[in-house]
């Protein structure tokens, strides 16, 4: 870690019980939608591509959780997990999948085009490290308006050695933007392992010659993610510019829903299901804590469940975008 | 044997500059290096530097002289023994050492001159009120005016570039405007146009209105992405949420003798791509009204300016808000024998193109297209439908260019209009090259669409 500068503390980060349970319901959320995606993709409703995000939900949830209305996220194409933790309507986020006219984009973006202004949530990108670029922007905007909003950008492994994520790192830095760069290293790139892509592995460092401060984080648990968070966004948020958590993480499938899984083991993927998970992980933390009220958490299935099947059948049922959509939004209209 | 002292240019594009100030006088002796005079361009102050030894002669042009030509002999000097020998084609190397052109001065310089004169404020301005006045202004004032003016009228617009702020503009396009505006607003961004294209579609984004500026459009190439993939498309990926209310600027096409690589004219690039708006204007009027609608219009605009338009001064009219509308084009020149289409640099060459053919007994009717996307094909057909012939002119290459998109639309629209085949003037099919005579037959001219417009009305 190369902590420049002295940070005030964010604060106490033990998480109450409410708060432990609200990320396990959260997570789980996104996990059984996920898996449902992938159903569903199977089935063939859903289209093209499609990145799960089965095995990081602490990281989205975790982050989610010290943002303040008006943050906005900005992330690459494995965004369905974000979106949910925003608080999108897992509604629109499925229909989106679906391509039909309930999605949040209307069924024009899919899979890697979806959006909530409402959110804060500004997409959702398919080019590999642009996201990057435009949540730098977001960041440059929040300091031009003088708001107190910080930027959350999250971008992969992969994303980690395109050009534009150090021209923005430079630029952020010198400008002292309200950013704070959220590194998911679930260690492929499509089907290449960061020891096989990247010359220095360990992302966190990344920003050194930028003067940015990194720390690596257990991505695999909710509460270490929360704290690293905290940390990062005050350090941003009081201006002293951007920060870098490099999130250790894993997907459990493939990176998209045509993988040949030939780049990994199948006892890899099962050993770190087994050990690492972080939802089983979170449930052994409330357990010991004696927060695992049963029925608080079968509840938690029952409500999680039936979102996802409702979100799945208003997916499967709502209308195809009516053909006049096929010329909207192209344009706005100029103001004379 | 005396050593004639030559005007040098500063810049590719530079024909004339002041003689602000001697640092010597005649008498003195001087060394290769010592500077001697300081010159003024529109753009830049620079040092000359003497490159060989000797005592001045004759100081021929006086300090504060105006308008001196690039190449007039403004010292002679006393060639000492131990003088390198006279060499006329490099009495005086410009300070930077790069930029040779003033041996051989660029051939479009005259050709644009010429033309912007049958230009008439009249014929150029049919919208506007009677009685309006007009002030001389060049095209790079009337670019830096438009920004300042919306500036002004809204907080959330910025200009963010390369030497932008401190430095004026590197080609001093944004001259004042950090000292109005302060460095919030006017932005120096490090030489990084991927990720400052970037940052500026996310503050778009976010609400802001950025006007990006890449000192020439050779280097957005680094930055096409962004443009294309973040700031045109995403309105439609997003169902109409996210907005991207953004200029991209700089200049754009040939320069003169700057090689392959910075002279490159991206019109058919951009106008290619929905989701963008692409302009690009010809005259000093136009760059400020369409510039101004541009940072106002909500969508991501593309703007073409042609560097060797700023020098060149126009009627600008002297109109409070002074706005020309995105996709309209504007007849130049009007006539009945044949139409030609042309943007940016190349109407000047067809206004001129215009002038020899008339003497010739035909009448061209010069359409400037000011607004590539949306094309205004409305003029376009009704022109081609009066005259019964088209030629094309751009400066780009014509595979898959603007001259084959109007010449589509034509034979698609109006195929029974068509007298002759329709022609197309356009770059030649190679990389620009950087000998003087090279680029010139590579380039389109004033010429080339005369002898197009001549086959195209069957006249040898």
């Amino acid at each position: 870690m190369a902590r420049a500068r002295k940070i005030a503390s964010p604060g106490p980060m033990t998480s109450g019980k409410d708060e432990l349970l609200k990320f396990y319901r959260d997570m789980l959320l996104v996990r059984r939608f996920e898996e449902r995606a992938g159903q569903l993709y199977g089935m063939g409703l859903i289209g093209g591509f499609c990145h799960l995000y089965i095995g990081q939900e602490a990281i989205a949830v975790g982050m989610q959780s010290i943002q303040v209305v008006g943050d906005q996220i900005i992330t690459g194409y494995r965004d369905h997990g974000h979106m949910l933790a925003a608080g999108m309507d897992p509604r629109a986020v499925m229909a989106e999948l679906t391509g039909r006219s309930g999605g949040s984009s209307r069924g024009k973006g899919g899979s890697m085009h979806m959006f909530s202004t409402e959110a804060g949530f500004f997409g959702g990108h398919g080019i590999v490290g642009a996201q990057v670029s435009l949540g730098t922007g977001l960041a440059l905007a929040n300091q031009y308006k003088a708001n107190g909003k910080v930027a959350f950008v999250y971008f992969g492994d992969g994303a980690a050695n395109q050009g534009q994520v150090y021209e923005s790192f430079n630029m952020a830095s010198l400008w002292k933007l309200p950013v704070v760069y959220v590194v998911e290293n679930n260690q492929y790139a499509m089907g290449t392992s960061i020891e096989r892509s990247s010359s220095e592995t360990h992302l966190h460092r990344r920003g050194v010659s930028f003067n940015i401060p990194g720390e690596e984080v257990d991505g695999m648990d909710v509460e270490a993610v929360r704290e690293a968070g905290a940390r990062a966004a005050a350090f941003a948020r009081e201006g002293h510019g951007p920060y870098i958590l490099e999130m250790k993480t894993y997907r459990y499938r493939g990176h998209s829903m045509s993988d040949p899984a030939k780049y990994r083991t199948k006892e890899e993927v099962d050993t770190v299901k087994k050990t690492r998970d972080p939802i089983d992980h979170l449930r052994e933390v409330l357990e010991a804590k004696g927060w695992a009220d049963e029925a608080a958490l079968k509840a938690f299935d029952a409500e999680v469940k039936a979102i996802v099947a409702d979100a799945a059948e208003f997916a499967r049922t709502s209308p195809e975008p009516d053909p006049a959509e096929l010329y909207t939004d192209v344009y706005l209209e100029a103001a004379q | 044997m005396s050593i004639d002292i030559l005007m040098p240019a500063l810049s590719p594009t530079m024909e004339e500059g002041t003689l602000a100030k001697w640092h010597v006088a005649v008498g003195d002796v001087v060394k290769a290096g010592d500077v001697i005079a300081e010159i003024e361009t529109d753009k830049a102050t620079m040092e000359v530097e003497a490159v060989d030894e000797g005592a001045i002669e004759a100081l021929l042009v006086p300090a504060g002289t105006e308008g001196v030509k690039v190449n007039t002999v403004i010292a002679r000097l006393a060639g000492g023994a131990t003088a390198s020998p006279p060499s006329p084609a490099s009495p005086v190397l410009p300070p930077r050492g790069e930029d040779l052109s003033h041996i051989n001065p660029p051939p479009q310089g005259e050709g644009d001159r010429e033309a912007v004169e049958g230009a008439s404020p009249a014929l150029a301005d049919l919208d506007l009120p009677a009685g309006t006045i007009f002030i001389k202004q060049t095209v790079r004032d009337a670019l830096r005016d438009a920004m300042a003016e919306e500036m002004r009228r809204d907080d959330g617009v910025f200009l963010m570039g390369e030497e932008v702020a401190q430095y004026q503009g590197a080609y001093k396009v944004s001259r004042d405007l950090l000292q109005e505006f302060g460095a919030r607003r006017v932005i120096d961004t490090p030489i990084t146009e991927h990720g400052f294209a970037g940052l500026g579609v996310g503050a778009a984004m976010a609400g802001l209105k950025p006007i990006v500026e890449f000192m020439t459009w050779n280097f957005a190439m680094q930055a096409i992405d962004q443009i294309i993939n973040s700031a045109a498309k995403t309105l439609y990926m997003s169902g109409g949420q996210i907005k991207s209310s953004i200029v991209f600027r700089g200049p754009n096409g040939a320069a003169s003798r700057v090689g392959a690589q910075h002279s490159q004219d991206y019109s058919s690039w951009y106008a290619h791509v929905p989701g963008l708006k692409v302009v690009a204007p010809y005259d000093a009027a136009d760059a400020k009204g369409l510039l101004k609608a541009a940072i106002r219009d909500p969508n991501p605009v593309v703007f073409l300016e042609h560097e060797m338009l700023y020098g060149t001064e126009f009627d600008v009219p002297q109109i409070d808000d002074f706005i020309v509308p995105i996709g309209k084009a504007k007849i130049r020149r009007a006539g009945t024998h044949v139409t030609i289409t042309a943007h940016s640099r190349m109407v000047g060459l067809a206004l001129k193109a215009a002038e020899t053919l008339a003497a010739e007994g035909i009448e061209a009717e010069v359409i400037d297209l000011r607004t590539l996307r949306p094309l205004d094909h409305a003029t376009i057909l009704a022109s081609v439908r009066k005259t019964n012939r088209l030629v094309t002119a751009e400066e780009g290459w014509g595979a898959m260019g603007v001259g084959a998109e109007i010449i589509a639309r034509v034979v698609e629209h109006a195929f029974d209009d068509l007298d002759a085949p329709p022609m197309r003037v356009c770059q030649e099919d190679v990389p620009l090259p950087y000998a003087a005579n090279l680029e010139a037959l590579s380039l389109p001219t004033a010429d080339k669409i005369v002898q197009a417009v001549r086959a195209v009305c069957y006249v040898s």
